[in-house]
């Protein structure tokens, strides 16, 4: 695992990457399903690189978190659009970072009220390690130590562009 | 004063009255439930987020359809539901409203839907409940005597701003029995915190109430110049009682000075739409035509109900 590079990688060319990583999938007729916000953001640039016919799908998993009983409903909560019949298909779930995993679980249930899908994998830009649940991704382009208080989110400017900021928390 | 709705990090920890909520929490209900409307849409129409919490409907005065929609939005939380038929219950046995929610605590319960005749009832829960040191058990009003009917009132903001997008830009006239109506009140005040610069209150003069000029809302008695231009429509139900009462000649006599007919509708803006509460009476303050018509939201104002119930739940049970 690299510790972190200043400047951080560039977002855009992490993207086209992880496209490449997927593109031996392409035969399954995957279908994407972002986590809001970063994963929505890389799951439709996903799929104009692959060029997949398909709507992506987004997911708000607000109302399956673990940790309501503590911080309660987040404030903003994201209306979720599965604009496709999740039975029987091969589903790649997108997110920006891998951490502790519990996104990930909530992603998948909120994923089975829908349906059941032939296959769930999971692709992310940057794992920093940290798990709490037993969840890897299938795809991942950067392997990421931070340090602690360190958080990294992904910003979408203006123009659609993707990059990496480093937050102190 | 502070306000009881919210704790000590000004969080919505009851939903009492809209009165006295900031904007900002009005809109995050709001956005909210537009995120619960798609839970509604599934196959599996549930999440998990109250799963194992119980939400007591407590109905001192009969509601079936208001009961039935807390019901509903609680179940697609995943609660508990125990629904109360307070009237045959201890209440009718001579136990105090506190002592029932003393025992309904001793019994786990999260959260109280409470509908009551008199004014103020869910206050007095609430404030009973803090003083007690229960902050973790939530209140929501389910109408109270002539005061408030908080969801009531934030459903139809939901029906306005899922029709017309912007409120400032908005005239909206409540037609009928605002003197008797808790959805008016409460209407009133929400239209106005969410910043709509038009509110007209439309109706005989022994039916509204003095001094709503205080509350920025503009006073009509003709229905034909309070309608003009205007783009939402908000309808009262009249009771009965009130034609027994002597503030009403006759069902008759109202229906012509205040029923909302295609011929009045057509005063309003081409694109105006017609809400009512429910439950409506066809030919007392509003014609089959109109209801029935193209410009009446009354059925969507009911989904929308249950989506919105679903998020002042989940919102006051996470904080």
């Amino acid at each position: 695992m690299s510790s972190l590079s200043n400047p951080l990688p560039e977002a855009e060319a992490q993207c086209r990457q992880l496209a490449e990583l997927l593109r031996p999938q392409r035969h399954r007729q995957p279908t994407l399903v972002g986590i809001h916000s970063g994963g929505a953001w890389i799951a439709e640039r996903l799929r104009q690189l692959l060029e997949l016919p398909e709507e992506i799908g987004l997911i708000d998993v607000s109302f399956y978190r673990d940790d309501f009983a503590e911080k309660g409903l987040h404030p903003q909560v994201k209306p979720t659009v599965i604009p496709f019949a999740v039975e029987g298909r091969h589903i790649i779930l997108v997110d920006d970072v891998l951490y502790t995993g519990r996104t990930t679980r909530a992603a998948i249930n909120e994923l089975f009220d829908y349906g059941r899908p032939a296959a769930v994998e999971l692709a992310v830009l940057a794992d920093r390690g940290g798990r709490e649940l037993p969840v890897a991704a299938n795809y991942c382009v950067w392997n990421v130590a931070l340090a602690e208080g360190e958080n990294l989110a992904l910003d979408r400017d203006e123009a659609g562009r993707l990059t990496w900021r480093l937050e102190h928390v | 004063m502070s306000n009881p709705q919210l704790n000590d990090k000004g969080e919505l920890s009851h939903l009492l009255s809209i009165e006295g909520l900031p904007p900002h929490i009005l809109t995050q209900i709001l956005d909210t439930a537009e995120s619960f409307m798609e839970v509604s849409a599934r196959d599996v129409k549930k999440v998990p987020l109250l799963r194992g919490k119980s939400v007591f409907n407590l109905f001192f005065e009969n509601s079936t359809r208001t009961r039935t929609t807390f019901e509903i939005a609680a179940k697609r939380l995943s609660a508990d539901v125990i629904n109360l038929d307070i009237n045959k219950s201890s209440t009718a046995k001579g136990e105090t409203l506190l002592d029932t929610i003393d025992n309904l605590c001793a019994m786990h319960a999260n959260l109280f839907v409470v509908r009551h005749a008199a004014s103020g009832a869910p206050y007095l829960i609430a404030e009973h409940l803090r003083r007690s040191g229960r902050d973790d058990v939530h209140v929501v009003n389910a109408g109270d005597g002539r005061h408030a009917h908080p969801t009531q009132g934030l459903l139809d903001m939901y029906t306005i701003r899922h029709y017309k997008k912007d409120f400032t830009q908005l005239c909206v006239a409540i037609v009928g029995d605002i003197l008797h109506s808790r959805v008016a009140r409460s209407d009133i005040h929400a239209l106005t915190t969410l910043g709509v610069p038009e509110v007209r209150a439309i109706g005989p003069q022994t039916l509204l109430p003095k001094h709503l000029d205080k509350l920025g809302v503009h006073v009509f008695h003709d229905m034909d110049e309070g309608l003009r231009d205007c783009d939402v429509v908000i309808m009262l139900r009249l009771q009965n009682e009130r034609m027994n009462g002597a503030l009403l000649p006759s069902a008759g006599e109202y229906f012509r000075h205040f029923g909302l007919t295609p011929q009045k509708l057509a005063l309003a803006k081409p694109d105006a739409i017609v809400m009512h509460p429910g439950p409506m009476n066809r030919g007392v303050e509003i014609h089959s035509a109109v209801a029935d018509g193209p410009q009446a939201v009354i059925l969507p104002q009911v989904t929308f109900g249950i989506a919105v119930r679903m998020a002042v739940m989940s919102i006051v049970a996470g904080n």
